[in-house]
């Protein structure tokens, strides 16, 4: 019984211990430089599109396996959209931005309108149409910045999306420790969140508790808030000993929270992984299937166009080889994440835990000093382990049984005695 | 019964006219928008010489995706890092000095360096063939291995492979050579996979070219006239006489064509011959041997073919030893024809040998699709990419009606099928 | 005299070339149990899918009237929310999630943008207590058994409110234990609950236990409705009805067919369930076939007669396989369908289409599968030699069709079952296992197919022939074993065999299994 419990743990947590020690050993490696608050930072803006990316790539994973080629081509050419909507409306800076923003919504809505319709009513393979939306829209991109890289100098649009020298939360907070090296607004903001965090789990439980619904153990939560809190804090620390909260954080956060409620606390949350987990038994349970995949890409759509506005706030720019590649990181990064290949499974913190983890790898070996080249390598060898570890769990649990490929209909009769 | 019907033939066919008409427009329009004249022999060698990848890779994909719509995205980045391989054993570089030449000390500047005295010598081609092919034996191997028996799903072990060979290939690549690329390849290896056989001056007739273009017409005729007369002998249902002959013709129109217009270019590019040796064994192996046979019904039934005796994981094991061995061959074909192995070498080719598998009507979930079928694909995007650019299409257009055109593809036969059910 | 909840008058429903349904009626009172029985393919579960809205209305004739007024539902949720659900043969559960997000799946507890999780699980394990089950609602459905998850399955019928549940073969993939508690369960939740059941069954000792009335199905049409209170209701009485005609020359015989030697023999064959470990789908089976002999092996559904077939055959199916299996006087060890055939073992699958044949290649292609070494010359087909087979054998057997090149999948249910015949006959065996050889195809078909199996004794062939027909076993057979419970139950002569006879030995053993008392088999 303990040895299975601890094979549970294990599960269950293996890819955030396996994050902790790669931070450990990148900490000893560089000299403790991975850690340096600059160094945190730049994590989080380099990789602020995995994450975004990644969460959209989950709801098409979740919906059996299914993934989204297009994402890379369609970041560059929302982006491209941005930057020209933006260059053209110089004149007036503060309406461009919202305008260009919108539009490069706009065009990720299309986009993920174009590619739900193939996939979930015409029923062409995801990974064909959205081959096809790869190889169209990189193209399309390129014509209308007409093969040219196009600046961005909107300061609005950098500062607030994460992008220039000042795209931090300023420091308003300032007045209530004026000569502290820290900045003071995000150390604050970083304990209230610990605060209210705790402060709300602690409330939440008594009120089930009063319902007479069932809860945790009053230890497992103190740990576990602890924890979280404890990593909260440090980070806002770390965050406040450079330049504070990086703008790219809140969206990254944004749409991190949104999501991980929208797939938790939601029908349609519920429905995308209902879809993977057995789609006969969804359709039975009176659930438009096909509306469900329409929603995925759909979604995976906008958030391709909110990619493109955090990519080229942090670039100042677009040129028409932006986003090459990146389906392949927000690919990764879900199953680096724990989602199964073939669906059903998977969780926003497992994207997290994916998109940081190749972050912090990426990040320490190029402190390192490592060629970059090695970096796509590790990249690779990281996401078979990870899959290999899932697999070889499964064959684990399933023990002395052996694998047999019984016939479905065989299965069917045996069934019956 | 009599079982022939025109309408039907053409049904089959689709892709094939469309190429023929889709070429004649380009064909027209490049000479009346351009002036150019896309029959030119220079255009028509650079068409086959440009996409020879496409068929060998569109081969192995072929293979792949019979077996269950399972693809290898990893072929582009494989392309590469054998290229690197290539380039590091066979011309003197960084690397190589590093490893075998000898090195002694001196003093300049009062400072200590590392002088190399006698550079590495390059291994010879034969040796070069033989390291590379081995290491795509083993990637295939692995890969396969992965894939069949650990029951990895396809796309994921090849995407790891993806990332990390490109990864791999371009750190050679730049550590070997300040330009990130190693060219000045050996003349005999450069032969084997480039160049024309038996090469003679532009404009004239080549007539070494002629003979086999005239030989292999021969070839086409006598065997597709003898299948007939075996047929109507045994009393088996044969096509009508008038349609073989017909058939016989376009097909040697097509040879000569090519042979006339590869002779006026100084003689049949080496790498044609590759090309047909690669289509020629994997037609033969898909349609005319079992263990083609096995990959068609791994991936019409798992089940059925499971219980009919056939091993499924080792049909998964050897579609995916084969594709990288069809890699290595395609990476030598391209390295030969750049006279270079550079870091972006291969990119996004794992995508056209999709394409030109969908596209020929391959199905996307297994167990159907034909070499000629690919061939025809492949062909078709060439020409489409060509025609346009020859227009005057820019790159960008062009992408875009290539992924049209993918799509097309996909719905047609998505539509069509459903037809066929209402039937 | 109970009100009566669910009318279905004269319901009709045609499929393309077959007609489903024939003007059924069927009545349903409050608070009853009602059994649907009937062979397979009799159009039970088309009647559930048409009551339950998975055919719309519209594509059916008749009506449908429910709780006193017409219904026309037009999909699932629409019969749902008048409180009638189905409970499908296949579990419709997803393995990932938890029983509580699998009991409120399409029906979510707080509101559509936010999932009330806490009240979810509350309610979740109010209606688990209610079917008695212990296990809490968080745990996911790949950890518990096909017994619990069954349960699960009623316990998201009742947090839907269902007032009238139609169960599947809810029994099918239980054990005996399983089985008894889940009937146990029904008559629990008829009392308790006032619920409405439809059960449909091929298990009929479970249905005279379980049920109030009983209506037969035959080829699309009611039969006859039994009440257990008036009428008999034994499994004998009920076999009458979904039988219902006699033995007739329809099946064709065998003459100057010498029996020969003992060609395969099986001794103390035993097989467990490959999900289920601790199962036995095979216990100590003992059986043998002569040259030129054709034996039946005849059981209801889920006997264990597929998974003797298949673990026979090359251990294709279940695991901790013993006994021994004895082919021509030796002993041999078979482990892979390619030796099975290498020894001279076919098997006929009875689900052509999933295990059977590739629909999307052709008749030839499918002909020569099993055997491509026999018109192959090294590893190169003979594509002459192929088409010259697949003539051949579409010559023999009367397969209709325009050529040998067409589709597989194109092909009627005889006319495919024909192909993977002759796939198996080319494949040149000395035993053919034919698993349900005339499933689902019409009469005319049948026929040839009992000429062919015919034709292969003759040939010196020695045939299994696996039937859930008892005319057919009985018109067909030498000899007849008669499995239940994965346990052989009883041979006998054919022509000493009587339907009554056979049934005897089936009702026999679920008695015995019954006063033996629930516990012990487990």
């Amino acid at each position: 019984m303990s040895g299975s419990s601890v094979l549970k743990f294990l599960r269950k947590y293996m890819m955030i211990i396996a994050t902790v020690v790669v931070v450990f050993v990148f900490n000893i490696i560089t000299n403790g430089k991975n850690l340096y608050p600059n160094s945190i930072d730049a994590l989080i803006s380099q990789n602020a599109y995995v994450f975004i990316l990644g969460t959209g790539m989950l709801l098409c994973i979740l919906t059996g396996g299914n993934i989204d080629l297009s994402v890379g081509s369609v970041v560059c050419l929302a982006g491209g959209v941005g930057a020209i909507m933006m260059r053209m409306m110089k004149g007036m800076p503060e309406v461009a931005w919202p305008v260009a923003v919108i539009a490069m919504l706009a065009m990720g809505l299309l986009v993920g309108l174009w590619h739900g319709y193939w996939i979930a009513y015409v029923k062409v393979p995801p990974f064909i149409a959205t081959l096809v939306g790869m190889l169209a829209f990189r193209g399309l991109a390129n014509i209308i910045m007409k093969g040219e890289a196009v600046e961005v100098d909107n300061r609005s649009f950098l500062n607030i999306f994460g992008g220039g020298s000042d795209c931090y939360v300023p420091d308003f907070l300032r007045f209530l420790s004026p000569n502290s090296s820290l900045n003071v607004t995000c150390f604050v903001i970083g304990i209230a969140i610990a605060v209210a965090y705790s402060v709300f789990t602690l409330i939440n439980r008594s009120r089930l508790i009063k319902k007479g619904y069932k809860v945790d153990s009053l230890p497992v939560v103190i740990i576990k808030t602890i924890l979280i809190d404890a990593v909260v804090v440090w980070f806002s620390y770390k965050l406040a000993g450079y330049r504070g909260i990086p703008t790219a954080l809140i969206w990254i956060a944004l749409v991190l929270g949104v999501f991980a409620y929208i797939t938790t606390k939601t029908t349609l949350g519920r429905n995308l992984y209902a879809v993977g987990g057995n789609e006969k038994a969804t359709r039975l349970s009176g659930i438009d299937t096909r509306k469900v995949m329409f929603s995925a890409y759909t979604l995976m759509g906008v958030l391709s166009g909110f990619a493109s506005i955090v990519n080229i706030a942090r670039l100042q720019g677009s040129t028409p080889t932006y986003g090459v590649g990146y389906e392949m990181d927000a690919i990764a990064a879900c199953f680096i994440g724990g989602a199964s290949a073939y669906g059903g499974t998977g969780s926003i913190g497992g994207v997290i835990i994916g998109a940081a983890l190749m972050g912090i790898i990426n990040q320490g070996m190029s402190l390192a000093s490592t060629p970059v080249n090695y970096q796509k390598v590790v990249k690779g060898i990281v996401l078979i382990v990870a899959v290999l570890f899932d697999v070889i769990m499964q064959m684990k649990r399933k023990g002395a049984k052996k694998k047999t490929t019984g016939s479905s209909s065989a299965k069917k009769g045996g069934a019956n005695v | 019964m009599n079982g022939f019907s025109m309408k039907n033939v053409m049904k089959k066919n689709v892709m094939t006219i469309a190429l023929f008409a889709v070429y004649v427009l380009f064909v027209i329009l490049a000479a009346a928008i351009k002036g150019t004249n896309m029959l030119d022999p220079s255009v028509v060698t650079s068409l086959i010489e440009q996409n020879a990848y496409v068929f060998i890779l569109g081969a192995g994909m072929l293979m792949c995706m019979l077996t269950g719509g399972n693809i290898d995205l990893s072929v582009g980045s494989f392309v590469c890092f054998a290229g690197a391989v290539i380039g590091l054993f066979s011309v003197e570089n960084k690397i190589l000095n590093e490893w075998y030449g000898v090195w002694t000390t001196q003093i300049v500047d009062g400072k200590e360096e590392r002088v190399l005295v006698t550079a590495a010598q390059p291994l010879s081609t034969p040796v070069v063939l033989l390291i590379v092919i081995g290491v795509g034996l083993a990637y295939g191997a692995l890969l396969g291995f992965l894939i069949a028996y650990v029951r990895i799903p396809p796309w994921i072990a090849t995407l790891a492979g993806y990332l990390a060979f490109r990864g791999l290939g371009t750190q050679v690549l730049t550590t070997a050579s300040t330009t990130n690329a190693i060219s000045n390849f050996p003349k005999p290896l450069l032969a084997i996979f480039s160049g024309k056989l038996f090469e003679t001056g532009w404009g004239e007739m080549n007539i070494p070219c002629l003979i086999l273009g005239i030989a292999g017409s021969a070839v086409v005729v006598f065997l597709s006239l003898k299948a007939r007369a075996t047929k109507v002998k045994k009393g088996y249902q044969a096509d009508p006489m008038w349609f073989v002959i017909l058939k016989c013709c376009l097909i040697v129109a097509i040879i000569m064509f090519l042979t006339v217009e590869f002779a006026l270019d100084g003689g049949i590019p080496v790498v044609v011959l590759w090309i047909l040796a690669v289509l020629i064994i994997y037609g033969i192996i898909t349609e005319k041997t079992t263990i083609g046979r096995h990959f068609m019904t791994v991936g019409g039934n798992a089940e059925a073919s499971r219980l009919s005796g056939i091993n499924n994981k080792r049909i998964m094991f050897v579609a995916y030893l084969n594709m990288a061995i069809l890699t290595v061959i395609a990476s030598l074909v391209v390295t030969a024809r750049t006279g270079a192995a550079n870091a972006f070498a291969g990119q996004e080719f794992e995508l056209d040998a999709i394409a030109a598998c969908i596209v020929g009507g391959v199905s996307a979930y297994g167990g159907a699709g034909t070499i000629v079928g690919m061939v025809v694909g492949a062909t078709l995007i060439g020409v489409i990419n060509q025609g346009m650019s020859l227009v005057g299409v820019d790159q960008d257009w062009i992408k875009i009606v290539k992924g049209l055109v993918l799509l097309g593809a996909v719905v047609f036969d998505i539509m069509s099928k459903k037809g066929n059910k209402k039937q | 005299m109970a009100k009566v909840l669910l009318e279905m008058n004269s319901i009709t429903k045609t499929f393309p070339g077959v007609k489903a349904l024939d003007n059924v009626n069927l009545k349903v009172e409050e608070g009853e149990i009602h059994a649907l029985v009937g062979e397979n393919g009799a159009g039970k579960s088309t009647l559930m899918n048409v009551l339950s809205g998975i055919y719309p209305y519209g594509t059916y004739d008749g009506d449908i009237v429910y709780d006193g007024e017409v219904c026309r539902f037009h999909n699932i949720k629409d019969s749902e929310k008048k409180g009638i659900v189905i409970i499908h043969q296949e579990l419709a559960l997803v393995p990932y999630m938890t029983i509580g997000e699998n009991m409120f799946l399409g029906n979510e507890q707080g509101s559509k943008w936010c999932i009330d999780w806490y009240k979810t699980y509350a309610e979740a394990d109010k209606y688990l207590a209610m079917v008695g089950l212990t296990d809490s609602s968080k745990t996911l459905i790949k950890d518990i058994g096909t017994g619990k998850q069954q349960l699960v399955e009623i316990a998201k019928a009742l947090a839907k409110n269902a007032k009238l549940l139609i169960l599947d073969e809810p029994t099918s993939s239980l054990n005996e234990t399983d089985s008894r508690a889940l009937l146990d369960l029904m008559k629990k939740l008829q009392r308790e609950e006032n619920l409405t059941m439809i059960i449909i069954s091929h298990k009929l000792n479970e249905v005279s236990y379980v049920a109030d009335k009983i209506t037969v199905v035959r080829d699309g049409s009611t039969i006859e409705t039994l009440d257990a209170k008036t009428d008999d209701i034994s499994e004998t009485r009920i076999i009458k009805g979904m039988v219902g005609r006699e033995i007739t020359d329809r099946f064709p015989k065998r003459h100057d067919v010498e029996i020969g030697d003992v060609m395969m023999e099986v001794r103390d064959w035993t097989v467990y369930h490959p999900e289920f470990s601790e199962r036995k789908v095979c216990d100590e089976v003992s059986i043998n076939v002569r040259r030129g002999e054709v034996v039946g092996i005849y059981g209801l559904m889920g006997a264990g007669r597929t998974e003797l077939a298949m673990s026979i055959f090359g251990r294709s199916y279940g695991i901790g396989i013993s006994g021994d299996l004895i082919l021509r006087g030796q002993k041999v060890t078979l482990k892979s369908p390619k030796q099975a055939i290498e020894a001279g073992l076919a098997y006929v699958t009875e689900d052509r289409k999933g295990n059977g044949l590739v629909l999307s290649n052709s008749i030839l292609r499918n002909t020569t599968l099993a055997n491509l070494k026999g018109v192959s010359k090294g590893s190169f087909i003979d594509p002459d030699k192929e088409y010259e087979v697949a003539e051949e054998y579409v010559k023999k057997l009367k397969t209709k069709t325009p050529s040998v090149e067409q589709l597989v999948g194109n092909l009627s249910g005889g006319n495919q079952q024909k192909v993977l015949l002759a796939k198996w006959m080319f494949a040149n065996p000395d035993v053919l296992i034919l698993d349900e050889p005339t499933r689902g195809i019409d009469v005319g078909a049948k026929y040839e197919i009992y000429c062919i199996i015919n034709d292969l004794a003759k040939a010196g062939k020695s045939v299994v022939m696996i039937s859930s027909e008892l005319p057919e076993v009985i018109g067909m057979s030498d000899r007849i074993y008669i499995m239940n419970q994965a346990k052989i139950v009883g041979e006998m002569e054919a022509s000493e065999a009587t339907q009554e006879k056979i049934m005897a030995c089936i009702v026999g053993v679920s008695g015995e299994a019954d006063a033996d008392g629930v516990g012990s088999e487990a």
